[in-house]
């Protein structure tokens, strides 16, 4: 029934692994996002500029750049690390003892899967994004809810995670999903560092079979359904979260 | 004699260049409702969030139960507690109840009831689902146990509110300007409530505006002015012979 010229089965593997990125990296962004927010609404005078600096940098430049600077530079500052680290600690050794043979604590090449490479880019990305949905959303939450929290004699990660944490995701629905959805959508790129999603399939595939249309087509459809199915689902949410708030 | 509930010693605030109290002394014995009275700006509010520490004293002493809460100094800050675990502790035994309520939105009604018992102090749940229905029971809101504070109305969050503070057991009672932000038509059933707690022996420290609830209801009158006590005493003596000029001022405007 379904059938894209022997692909099909590749395809779906590359559907999943596409979902796969999207999800994990959703999740990082997540947590990037709550940290930044949090250390740009702090006293810390050197919180709020790393926070600052992180959403201004990623923010500012191009997602497709971000991606190949992360997956070459980072590629290069590891194995860069790895080697000066390696030279300094055979240089210390070979000072106690100078009959010490040349030795590789460290691995001399390590080789970033482009899975992980793609989810941590897109997951740094979209932190920053995040970043300012959950800044606007912390700041929306009524001082008084808080203020019940301390009252009651909750210590500061209690008030975080049973008052603030529930009341600032319901304002931080909406923007969430927006960049959940943008999210999603990025992940087309990972495909242009390698990574078998079902960008990178529908390219050679199309390659082989000369039938570009009918596999950018099924692309197109796939990240529709996706982003239909999330759609629906934020919209369940919001609509749940807002008999409480009426 | 017994050890007071509450013991402020020479309390004073200041918010920046503006000194809002300057030295207040109170004491309340168990079973005392004191109600604090004082026009706006009078530093009344500001001297019940102190108690509880909402607001950091400048300096001044609080004991509950006899024991003190510790400061110390911080370059920076100021004054500032020695140990947040200390405050966190005393801070689960005084209930508060606010002006504007001040329910957890995103929990119901049951759930806000339950919550300091249950992840402040920690109750069983079960424990405490018992104790909330017969507290709501009491203030006459089980049947709204589901609902989320934001389908009652201000009467009724209020007693919901008050419902919270009675679940931690409290030693005292907080209470700031709780029917101030209430249609006139709903302050009647938030204060037979209160009166209620003060008839069964609730050791509670009330800011009001109201002069009725001030003058039958508690058994003692504190008069704030500019920061300082003007005047206090037995609600039957003050309110007939008032001996500060301010304050005879004060209840002729209000009534």
């Amino acid at each position: 029934m379904f059938s894209l010229y022997g692909y099909q089965d590749i395809f779906l593997e590359g559907a999943w692994l596409t979902l796969q990125v999207a999800l994990l990296s959703l999740i990082l962004s997540v947590a990037l996002g709550l940290l930044a927010a949090l250390a740009k609404l702090s006293h810390s005078t050197i919180l709020t500029s790393i926070a600052t600096l992180y959403t201004t940098i990623i923010r500012g430049i191009p997602d497709l750049i971000l991606m190949l600077l992360i997956f070459f530079g980072g590629q290069l500052l590891i194995n860069d690390m790895s080697y000066n680290l390696n030279e300094w600690l055979n240089e210390t050794i070979t000072g106690y003892y100078p009959h010490h043979e040349w030795t590789a604590y460290l691995p001399e090449y390590i080789d970033i899967s482009p899975y992980f490479a793609g989810i941590i880019t897109i997951g740094f990305i979209f932190g920053a994004y995040m970043a300012e949905t959950f800044r606007g959303a912390i700041l929306s939450v009524d001082k008084g809810q808080l203020e019940a929290a301390t009252a009651y004699g909750m210590n500061k990660y209690k008030r975080f995670y049973r008052v603030m944490f529930p009341q600032m995701m319901r304002h931080a629905l909406p923007g969430l999903g927006n960049n959940w959805l943008v999210l999603l959508k990025t992940t087309a790129l990972v495909s242009i560092i390698g990574l078998q999603d079902m960008v990178k399939i529908a390219g050679d595939a199309s390659g082989s079979t000369q039938k570009p249309f009918t596999f950018y087509l099924v692309v197109a459809l796939v990240f529709l359904f996706y982003t239909a199915v999330s759609t629906t689902a934020l919209k369940w949410a919001e609509r749940k979260y807002s008999i409480q708030t009426r | 004699m017994t050890v007071p509930t509450l013991s402020i010693r020479n309390l004073h605030k200041s918010f920046a260049d503006n000194q809002v109290l300057k030295g207040i002394d109170l004491e309340a014995h168990q079973g005392d409702v004191i109600s604090i009275l004082g026009a706006s700006g009078s530093g009344k509010s500001t001297l019940l969030r102190c108690v509880n520490l909402l607001e950091t004293p400048t300096s001044g002493d609080i004991l509950v139960n006899g024991e003190l809460i510790k400061m110390k100094q911080d370059k920076k800050r100021g004054a500032i507690p020695e140990s947040n675990k200390q405050v966190e502790r005393i801070r689960s035994r005084l209930a508060m109840v606010f002006q504007s309520f001040n329910l957890w939105s995103h929990l119901s009604v049951l759930e806000n009831v339950i919550e300091a018992p249950v992840h402040v102090l920690g109750v069983p749940k079960k424990e405490a689902i018992v104790k909330a229905e017969a507290l709501l029971q009491r203030v006459g809101l089980y049947e709204r146990k589901d609902y989320y504070p934001g389908q009652l109305s201000g009467g009724q969050q209020q007693r919901v509110a008050i419902a919270r503070a009675l679940a931690v057991e409290p030693e005292v009672m907080l209470f700031d300007e709780p029917t101030s932000a209430l249609d006139p038509e709903l302050v009647g059933e938030v204060l037979t409530v209160m009166r209620d707690l003060a008839e069964e022996g609730r050791t509670m420290l009330v800011v009001t505006h109201e002069m009725a609830f001030a003058r039958d209801v508690s058994n003692k009158v504190l008069f704030l002015h500019q920061g300082l006590v003007e005047e206090q005493g037995k609600p039957e003596d003050i309110f007939t012979n008032p001996s500060s000029e301010r304050f005879k001022q004060f209840i002729s405007t209000v009534y």
